[in-house]
């Protein structure tokens, strides 16, 4: 396929920049967004639980790097994509059963989504916040 | 005209040598971490500012290190799918493909294992 010769200079279909931007359009991008962005922030997950295993000494310096103000900020942005991925997914999850096509639907749930991760994000540091 | 029964066919999966795994895999992954992820935010709020000796305790619970051990194969797997996608679609050179569709596989089994060893220590003890 790729590599040297003519099949490189194939022509491609058109891409994005043919298209009007539209919110179902852009949800999209947003849920493979987050989605590579929860890719890596899996390590600050699993960094976490093996500092946790390595001791308290280790734990505690780990913990210091996520509650400094950049950390919080970097933790803040990782609740907001994995609860935005969450809700893209069950919209997905909608569209496998074959309901949820119609285009007021649509473009009601691609409303909804950013409104509603961004309403859980502030919420779960709310709670975090009062309980801690 | 093929000789071949449709089963077969299926069977086959054709040129692709694949079916539907990959897709399906995605959705029930996906389903698990639904349920997980819950369980995982809750647990976090319930550890926000607690010391080293309570986080290791909690976690080593065998309920909890139950859940984390299903979230990380869970995730790891998901992710793994989901980058496999990513790549598949933007990187067109053969040769740079291959190699960081290896790349996400070696990170994501990394993590995972990473992940299993650091909660199975805090059950077990160091």
């Amino acid at each position: 396929m790729a590599g040297t010769g003519a099949s490189d200079r194939r022509p491609l279909s058109p891409h994005l920049q043919v298209y009007k931007p539209m919110l179902s359009m852009m949800m999209s991008i947003i849920h493979r967004v987050t989605g590579a962005a929860l890719y890596f922030g899996t390590f600050l997950l699993v960094w976490w639980l093996v500092a946790a295993a390595a001791g308290p000494e280790y734990f505690d310096f780990v913990n210091g790097l996520y509650g400094s103000w950049f950390g919080r900020i970097i933790l803040f942005g990782y609740t907001w994509a994995l609860l935005h991925h969450m809700i893209g997914g069950i919209r997905h999850f909608i569209w496998d059963t074959g309901r949820g096509f119609e285009l007021e639907t649509v473009e009601w749930m691609s409303k909804a989504a950013p409104v509603a991760s961004v309403a859980l994000t502030v919420a779960v540091w709310i709670i975090a916040y009062i309980v801690r | 005209m093929s000789m071949q029964t449709p089963l077969n066919k299926v069977r086959g999966l054709g040129s692709a040598k694949s079916g539907t795994e990959h897709w399906w895999l995605q959705r029930v992954t996906g389903i698990a971490n639904l349920v997980l992820v819950v369980f995982f935010i809750f647990l976090i709020i319930s550890l926000v500012g607690k010391g080293h000796g309570e986080v290791s305790a909690t976690l080593g619970n065998p309920l909890v290190a139950i859940a984390m051990l299903a979230l990380i194969l869970s995730v790891t797997w998901h992710m793994c799918l989901g980058m496999q996608v990513i790549v598949e679609d933007y990187v067109q050179a053969e040769g740079w493909k291959i190699a960081i569709l290896l790349a996400n596989k070696f990170f994501c089994a990394a993590m995972a294992i990473a992940a299993i060893f650091a909660i199975l220590n805090l059950s077990f003890g160091a």
